[in-house]
């Protein structure tokens, strides 16, 4: 564990000394105004009940966290190789599960924190409307947890490759595949429709927390995504490790 | 400390290494020495666990690095041929970091940090970025790195290289003091930087090993003899001749060759099949001579080495 904390540390600490991080947070914050600001508080909002405004707040946002997840993550590993400190961590007594997971939850807290720095735009809901605190947090729960499986992917993408251009490609192919089983799952006959729409990373299992609405099932979801690719890349490191 | 048995390693269909067996005792300084792609880097990345070999066996400090490689992580320490700095690191917070995931505990790894910046004379940089050093330096804070941990054995590659004349000697002093403390590997294509600090070499061409031992036991295995520098002051009416064939007569000595004559010092190359320093001091000095000089014979890595490889190529 003294390895995770470290690394764990050290991640967060890169975070907040790089400009890239501090750029991505202000991108995705102002994207995230613009965006509140024309769909939620346009011209067709007077039309919608404060449940609804909520409702295209979190779905917009998931967009976003998904880009920034995405982003965040394929440097992760990639950028040790390319810089040649992967060597530093192979020839160290420090297991692979916690370097995925040490850098995993480093940038998860940092995912974390600009999805929180949006909070201000659902409590002006909350002011001006009626929504309630549970629903919010429920939005946000699905924000984090979706956030999650992204980085989780990209971090698998990451360690595949030195190059993070490849990674970024990898990683991207597998979010947008998951995005698309949604769609597909409609036009597809069952059981195949329910196959897809059960492992879509949006839609179905998104759509509950940008109601308000908390299911195990999206949870146990997301988590069994998440845990599902930090074991591949974590199987992936201990292989390259000694390649 | 280190035993390979049939230690081979191949890239795909190319063999870089191997077979390639031997034993290192605990403690000094062993030097691999070979051209460019002799397989020098990438018997220390085996040996660093960076790199698993595809034949054969390697144990470090009696652990099998194959099945217990986390344990083996423990005891070495490795400077690989360019130093893996995290740039957006200041020096101290570096060593810090390397201190940890080395296994020290948070209480002890900030006065660690601090021996090893007197001991490697970074204390000026401490709070430096590491992106911002000049190339020793940064060779400096890889060494650091490297030996944070007091590890048993201490693995570097090629550490001179890229450095200027000033930096190298600097280097080769860290080196000689750090072999107090630890087992060390140093690899080099530079002959002058293992004679220098190096008590046995071990010489690598096309992955194989050709020849081990000290300067002077390679010298002895490749010409079967040993070249022993006598210098004498020759006692009073002794003429160089008479001293010469005196030698001459002496059991185990096949030639002898004048080098210089100065007044009454005289210094002979002396050719034998034996290390027969002793006998050659006691019957010089029974016969009223003073011994000012000798030593096995200078037959320097540089020649050794391209007739080594001279050897391999016929």
């Amino acid at each position: 564990m003294n390895g995770l904390r470290v690394i764990f540390q050290r991640e967060i600490n890169a975070y907040l000394r790089s400009s890239v991080g501090y750029i991505l947070a202000a991108t995705v914050l102002m994207l995230d105004g613009l965006l509140f600001y024309t769909q939620a508080l346009g011209p067709e909002a007077e039309a919608r009940v404060s449940g609804q405004v909520l409702a295209i707040f979190f779905y917009t946002t998931s967009g976003l966290t998904v880009i920034a997840s995405l982003v965040l993550s394929v440097r992760l590993i990639a950028e040790e190789r390319q810089l040649g400190t992967q060597v530093l961590l192979n020839t160290s007594p420090v297991r692979d599960w916690e370097i995925v997971l040490g850098k995993f939850l480093a940038a998860l807290v940092f995912i974390t924190g600009i999805t929180l720095g949006t909070l201000y735009m659902p409590l002006m809901i909350v002011v001006n409307g009626k929504v309630s605190i549970a629903q919010i947090l429920v939005g946000y729960s699905g924000l984090i947890l979706l956030g999650a499986a992204v980085l989780a992917i990209g971090v698998f993408a990451t360690s595949l490759t030195r190059s993070q251009l490849v990674a970024t490609a990898v990683g991207a192919g597998i979010t947008a595949v998951m995005f698309l089983f949604w769609p597909l799952s409609t036009v597809v006959d069952p059981p195949m429709s329910r196959v897809l729409s059960a492992l879509a990373l949006h839609g179905r299992h998104f759509s509950g927390f940008q109601q308000g609405l908390l299911h195990t099932r999206d949870v146990f979801y997301y988590l069994a995504v998440t845990y599902f690719f930090l074991l591949l890349a974590t199987k992936v490191l201990e292989a390259k490790r000694w390649e | 400390m280190i035993q390979l048995t049939e230690v081979r390693k191949y890239f795909g269909e190319k063999r870089a290494l191997g077979p390639v067996s031997f034993e290192i005792p605990p403690g000094g300084a062993v030097g691999f020495l070979g051209l460019n792609g002799a397989g020098k880097t990438t018997l220390l990345r085996i040996l660093a666990t960076d790199l698993r070999s595809s034949t054969g066996e390697v144990e470090i400090a009696g652990i099998n690095v194959a099945t217990n490689p986390h344990a083996v992580r423990k005891k070495i320490g490795y400077l690989p041929e360019t130093p893996p700095l995290y740039r957006d690191m200041a020096v101290g917070e570096y060593l810090k970091f390397v201190g940890q995931i080395k296994g020290l505990s948070p209480d002890r790894v900030d006065n660690r940090v601090r021996e090893v910046e007197e001991y490697t004379q970074l204390t000026s940089v401490h709070d430096e970025f590491t992106q911002n050093l000049s190339h020793g330096y940064r060779q400096r804070v890889g060494i650091a790195q490297a030996i944070i941990h007091k590890p048993e054995l201490l693995i570097l590659d090629e550490p001179t290289k890229g450095l200027d004349p000033v930096q190298v000697l600097e280097l080769r002093g860290l080196i000689m003091r750090l072999k107090e403390e630890h087992t060390i590997l140093v690899s080099s294509h530079v002959l002058t930087e293992i004679s220098q600090t190096c008590d046995r070499v071990f010489v690598l061409n096309q992955g194989e090993l050709i020849a081990s031992g000290s300067e002077d036991e390679i010298s002895a295995n490749l010409s079967g003899t040993y070249r022993i520098m006598l210098g004498a002051r020759m006692a009073p009416d002794t003429r160089a001749e008479d001293l010469v064939h005196f030698v001459q007569g002496l059991p185990d000595i096949t030639s002898v060759e004048v080098v210089q004559q100065d007044d009454q010092l005289l210094t002979l190359s002396v050719q034998s099949p034996t290390d027969c320093r002793g006998s050659l001091s006691r019957s010089l000095v029974k016969s009223g001579h003073d011994v000012v000089r000798l030593e096995l014979g200078s037959n320097e890595l540089e020649s050794l080495f391209v007739e080594l490889l001279g050897q391999k190529v016929n």
